[in-house]
């Protein structure tokens, strides 16, 4: 069973909808970035997504990209992500997954990411760049250390796709609620309803978050109306650079306020 | 290689361990759309016919081939022929496969291309196709490009083209593709990503090299016809790798011909500012392929260098990486400087002046040729003509002043 999932589920019973914060490792700094993280979690976010930088960040919008870019010129590692992750579950409860493009991992070798992902206390793993088609190996380690994996669904998915992005994710189906890449939206892409449904009428009990052009507390509490979840990035990165760790902080605040 | 090997029938979405499809999930309805498309015009004869009158109308197929006995003498006792991708219409070998592509966009539907360029050529040949069929045509650049290939540039905006100087990473190339398929994930609905070489998901490596291949399919009957016989080595640059494979694939199931291709060594193969992928880089996933790449141990992509912006990318085709594992095509680095040297050699010989780009693959000839017995023949893919290059080309001569 997913811890992740449990969150997610206990919040919906309760009619208290989540918020998924993420943040990225190293940025600005390795240290700096394990306490932009702990006092999300702290401040209320409800399940963390921790990004690991990459040179070619198809997925991300620019605030992303140059948060990226400047943590691996201050000389991020992906050795460094497990004692981030340790020090990050450590201190809070909050479920850590890691959200990472497949290069990397492949590079250190998938199962033993996995293992070292396990062993540092992460929930599980995001893959933006690896569709459920080329992921034996991660379905394969993943399911042997009860894992989380979350694929995306998107609004260009056929029925066919959403149901195995369903079935095949654990923990949550991350739902793109625009065509776009990341990057605070002023609209909720209406979209967003649609794929949501389409991946519930598979049938599946894991909960639906919805990510990617989320930027104000009414967009968390509508996404919130209709899915499991607000997953929430840019903002937070736009937050920490107004005002480091405070306005970061009080940021999830007013966000997890609208998902009330 | 065994005789009864069949490996012109490989049709993706796997070449040996490469190949594949790692992109957002945003993008497989467009990806699955275009192959299905594509699938269906490869067995429309009407498909084939209206490509085939564009090639002998608007691009001036079939290319000629040319011997050149005086630049032949620089690398032996041997033969040597130029396939003459250089008198397409718009100057290199991109045409070929844009001249698909935008017939397969029409098809679908859209009314707008995007392309990714590194030397300016493909971009040039997407906005010519764009002007033709009357799309809209944005071309990704990387800022270093736009400036090493000033003439492309307006050669593009001429054409009605938008070109985006691509001012993030490493500002070349790579960084051209990150932004051209940012776009496309953004606009797919009325959009075709026309990739402009034989990387990326599949089905880009298949259909761009299926594109190409008629280059191949010309020379071995040309060669066949006017001379008698197969050459012995076929010889081309590779960047991503669609000149070479559009020459290579219809040869790779005659095993007598080998088959060379030569990347870009940069400043050397042993330093840190090269673009040698096959030769000098490990197997990952970058723009959505499995392949080879310049990488560092965490798998983050490592700049690549060259003097030629059309080689200058870290990654390479996923189909080179297999013919390169089971050993049927090798592949060689040639520095920036023996890539002039050759440029000159050329067009100082024969008077014919090729890309930066193509330099490589005739240096090559020049260095390895020596190594083959008398009398044997190399047919290179002579991809493009060096107008582009003249600043470049003129500044490291001294023939612009600076050096
Ligand atoms: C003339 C010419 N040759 C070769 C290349 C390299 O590309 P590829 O390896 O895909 O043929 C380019 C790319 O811009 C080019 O312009």
């Amino acid at each position: 069973m997913s811890k992740t999932a449990d969150v997610l589920n206990e919040l919906d019973s309760k009619n208290e909808p989540a918020l998924i914060g993420y943040f990225p490792a190293g940025f600005p700094t390795l240290d700096a970035s394990i306490a932009a993280c702990i006092a999300m979690c702290e401040a209320g976010v409800d399940v963390l997504e921790l990004g690991v930088p990459y040179s070619d960040p198809v997925m991300d919008g620019l605030v992303i990209q140059e948060a990226t870019e400047q943590a691996l010129s201050n000389g991020f590692k992906l050795k460094d992500l497990f004692p981030a992750l340790r020090a990050i579950t450590a201190a809070v409860k909050t479920p850590v997954l890691v959200m990472s493009y497949w290069n990397p991992i492949l590079q250190y070798g998938v199962e033993k990411f996995a293992r070292d992902l396990k062993d540092a206390g992460g929930a599980g793993l995001i893959t933006p760049d690896l569709i459920p088609d080329e992921a034996k190996q991660w379905l394969d380690i993943s399911d042997e250390l009860d894992l989380d994996r979350v694929f995306l669904a998107t609004p260009s998915s056929s029925k066919e796709r959403l149901a195995t992005s369903a079935n095949l994710s654990r923990g949550f189906v991350y739902a793109v609620s625009t065509m776009g890449i990341t990057g605070a939206r002023e609209d909720l892409d209406r979209k967003a309803r649609d794929v949501v449904a389409g991946v519930k009428d598979s049938g599946t009990s894991t909960p639906v978050c919805v990510g990617i052009g989320i930027s104000t507390a009414a967009q968390v509490a509508e996404v919130n109306s209709y899915a499991d979840g607000a997953i929430v990035g840019s903002l937070f990165i736009k937050a920490y650079l107004a005002g480091g760790i405070a306005v970061l902080s009080s940021t999830v605040t007013e966000l997890k306020s609208g998902s009330k | 290689m065994s005789e009864q090997t069949n490996l012109r029938s490989q049709e993706g979405p796997y070449f040996g361990e490469y190949g594949g499809r790692f992109v957002p999930e945003s993008l497989i309805a467009a990806l699955d759309e275009l192959d299905a498309t594509y699938k269906t015009a490869k067995a429309d004869p009407s498909f084939a016919a209206e490509l085939a009158e564009l090639n002998k109308t608007y691009v001036g197929r079939p290319s000629i081939i040319t011997e050149v006995p005086k630049f032949a003498k620089l690398a032996g006792d041997i033969r040597v022929f130029l396939k003459r991708e250089d008198l397409n219409h718009t100057g290199s070998h991109k045409i070929n496969n844009v001249i698909g592509q935008a017939l397969l966009a029409k098809r679908m539907g859209k009314r707008r291309i995007i392309a990714e360029t590194g030397a300016g050529q493909h971009g040039v040949a997407s906005a010519t196709a764009a002007a033709l069929f009357g799309l809209e045509c944005v071309v990704y650049m990387g800022e270093v490009d736009t400036q090493r290939q000033a003439l492309n540039v307006a050669r593009m905006q001429l054409l009605g083209a938008t070109v985006i100087p691509v001012t993030t990473g490493s500002r070349t190339l790579k960084d051209a593709i990150n932004e051209a398929l940012r776009d496309w994930v953004t606009n797919v609905e009325d959009t075709h990503y026309l990739l402009g070489t034989v990387a990326g998901p599949h089905p880009f490596p298949t259909m761009v090299r299926d594109f190409h291949s008629i280059i191949g399919i010309e020379s071995r009957q040309q060669m066949l016809d006017d001379y008698g016989f197969l050459p012995d080595v076929l010889a081309a640059c590779v960047g991503g790798g669609s000149n070479a494979i559009g020459l290579f694939h219809a040869f790779l199931d005659d095993a007598s011909v080998k088959l060379w291709g030569f990347e870009a060594a940069g400043e050397g193969i042993d330093t840190p500012r090269h673009a040698a992928t096959l030769s000098k880089g490990k197997v990952g996933v970058l723009h959505g392929a499995k392949s080879y790449m310049l990488q560092d141990e965490d798998g983050q992509t490592v700049e690549s260098h060259s003097i030629s912006a059309g080689l200058d990318y870290p990654g390479v085709g996923p189909e080179h990486a297999w013919l390169k594992d089971i050993s049927r095509a090798e592949y060689f680095g040639i520095t920036d400087d023996q890539a002039m040297q050759a440029l000159k050699a050329l067009s100082q010989t024969e008077g014919i002046i090729p890309a930066i780009e193509t330099a490589h693959a005739l240096a090559g000839v020049i260095e390895y040729g020596h190594n083959l017995p008398a009398g044997s023949s190399i047919l290179v893919n002579l991809s493009g003509r060096g107008d582009k290059d003249m600043e470049t080309v003129g500044k490291y001569f001294g023939f612009l002043g600076s050096n």
